[in-house]
């Protein structure tokens, strides 16, 4: 990046260190913090909706609705989310590839799971075998984010469900009184008044949500745990201008610095909304 | 080969004893779900010691973090902020790297970088660091009013905190532990997919669940079988928890001893 960057085997000290900071390959690993923050950026509203859905799925009329509402909350708690990653990404593919398969290829006769294999016309896959490399790499971070979505959707549903039923039955009442619908009165007094109860449990959320990003990598993105592996691994003088013995524990420091600031930054934040939020309510951060 | 034969081949794989390979094609059900619960040995084992160790640090830390004194308050603040404000699995990686570092530069340590020990030490701070935030709350909480009528008696000191004090952050705090509990063999799921190895194969549930679904390319029978062995777990827990609870809570009448439910409101 640098002009003195050149000859790297004659830089020492400092200027080696700026030289070796601003390699291309460390260019990837800056881009793959965005990566999360976009993934917190995208993940985090659609979490919210899926929890707001499952909540009033769990609390609906409807008995059936009811009980996906409150199944989908209790099985998705009661496991590992590791476990669910794992199986979500597969499965979430398999789905999209099996819809496909029934819409576009109809005359298909042999059975699709043949032994330990998934087999689908060539039409159906995802992404088609012809795609660019870009494409897999966004169909990915999409299946990513969906299945963080339906794992915290869970948790989030539990939050919103739980602030649902804090609201006072006396704000409800009343505007059964003034002759509101079911509709209306969800609409007009329920949702606006849960956030205040909802917020404490979906900030822990937020924060639960940034500790599970790295488990990105285990879905197979490219993102800061992988190329802090990547990079910080030894690396002999064949292969590059830049030799060094393993540094993944520096690597890993790093991004454990950026996680502990992160988290830190988000209390701040959070605390000042709650504070906001809190004005005028009849609870006890409400009335100091 | 019969499911008998399986159970023999495979109940104990996970630590070492039995048939050394695994199945390589012709996936029984049976198989999956022996060696699958042969795994959660190893998130018992890791759950277990961990929270048993991490009770006693949690509470110095605790009682720590609630001194005035700033030389006890500053260390438990950090050690709380640095465990709870970083992702378990970067602390895993981190620890691994790290053992590795003093493994090569001291000699010594090298069991440290195998996962029973390694993952359970991070394991161990972990959880300490959670609960002892858990009881740091609770602490925090205990009514004015018995702390006085312990003055009142003339308790002081290390007596007024065992006899008042201890017993009511235990109480206050037991819903929340037993959360924290829950989360914690959750937790253990991840020792073998951070940077710890799996030597021999020997390791937990889901490593056997992840093996299973990459071979056979189907994950709708792998998975549920661990989500059925922790949805148990997860009873068993309660249940352990819950005769603790209703011991903490013995001096109380019937119907006004605080019910333990599982509701993890507050998740870690």
């Amino acid at each position: 990046m640098f002009s003195y960057c050149s000859d790297p085997s004659s830089l020492s000290g400092f200027t080696w260190l700026s030289c070796y900071l601003t390699t291309p390959k460390h260019a990837g690993f800056y881009w793959s913090f965005l990566t999360v923050l976009t993934l917190l950026a995208i993940t985090a509203p659609t979490a919210l909706a899926f929890g707001f859905g499952g909540a009033s799925a769990a609390r609906s009329r409807i008995a059936p609705l009811r009980w996906f509402g409150k199944s989908y909350i209790a099985i998705v708690r009661g496991v590992p989310d590791i476990a669910f990653f794992l199986f979500f990404v597969i499965a979430l593919d398999q789905a999209f590839e099996w819809i496909r398969h029934q819409w576009k290829c109809p005359e298909w006769s042999e059975p699709i799971r043949q032994g330990n294999d998934f087999v689908v016309c060539a039409a159906a896959k995802l992404p088609l075998g012809t795609a660019e490399q870009w494409v897999h790499e966004v169909y990915g971070f999409f299946t990513a984010v969906l299945t963080f979505a339906i794992v915290f959707g869970a948790f989030a549903a539990n939050v919103l469900y739980g602030a649902m039923r804090a609201v006072p039955k006396g704000q409800i009442e009343t505007a059964e009184a003034y002759g509101m619908t079911r509709r209306q009165t969800f609409w007009r007094i329920l949702v606006p008044q849960m956030w205040v109860y909802a917020l404490p449990g979906l900030s822990n959320l937020w924060m639960v949500l940034i500790k599970a990003t790295p488990l990105l990598f285990l879905l197979g993105v490219e993102d800061i745990v992988y190329w802090a592996r990547e990079l910080g691994g030894s690396k002999t003088p064949r292969f590059t201008d830049y030799p060094h013995g393993d540094w993944r524990l520096w690597y890993f420091l790093v991004l454990l610095v950026f996680y502990l600031c992160f988290t830190k930054l988000s209390e701040v934040v959070l605390e000042r909304v709650m504070k906001k939020l809190t004005r005028g309510q009849a609870t006890l951060g409400g009335t100091t | 080969m019969s499911c008998w034969q399986t159970l023999q081949d495979y109940a104990f794989r996970s630590i070492g004893y039995g048939e050394r390979l695994l199945p390589r094609d012709d996936f029984t059900l049976c198989q999956q779900f022996t060696l699958i619960g042969s795994g959660m040995i190893w998130n018992v084992y890791f759950g277990v010691l961990a929270l048993m160790a991490g009770f006693f640090l949690a509470n110095a830390m605790a009682v720590m973090k609630a001194a005035s004194n700033p030389w006890l308050r500053k260390p438990a603040e950090w050690f709380i902020l640095v465990f709870r404000g970083s992702p378990l699995f970067i602390q895993f990686f981190l620890a691994y790297f790290l053992f590795q570092e003093l493994k090569q530069s001291t000699g010594a340590f090298g069991w440290m970088t195998s996962a029973w020990a390694g993952a359970l030490v991070v394991l161990f701070l972990n959880t300490a660091a959670y609960s002892a935030e858990i009881f740091y709350g609770a602490l925090r909480s205990v009514p004015k009013g018995e702390v006085e009528a312990a003055d009142a008696y003339g308790m002081t000191g290390w007596t007024r905190f065992r006899r008042i004090i201890w017993p009511t952050t235990l109480r206050l705090a037991w819903p929340a532990y037993t959360n924290e509990a829950i989360f914690l063999f959750h937790a253990t799921t991840l020792v073998f997919f951070s940077g710890f190895p799996a030597f021999q194969q020997k390791a937990d549930a889901l490593y056997y669940a992840n093996y299973f679904a990459d071979k056979t390319f189907n994950p709708f029978i792998p998975y549920p079988i661990v989500a059925f062995y922790f949805v148990l777990l997860t009873l068993a827990v309660i249940g352990v928890f819950g005769l603790a609870n209703r011991y903490l809570n013995r001096h109380l009448p019937q119907e006004r001893r605080p019910k333990l439910r599982y509701r993890p409101q507050i998740i870690r």
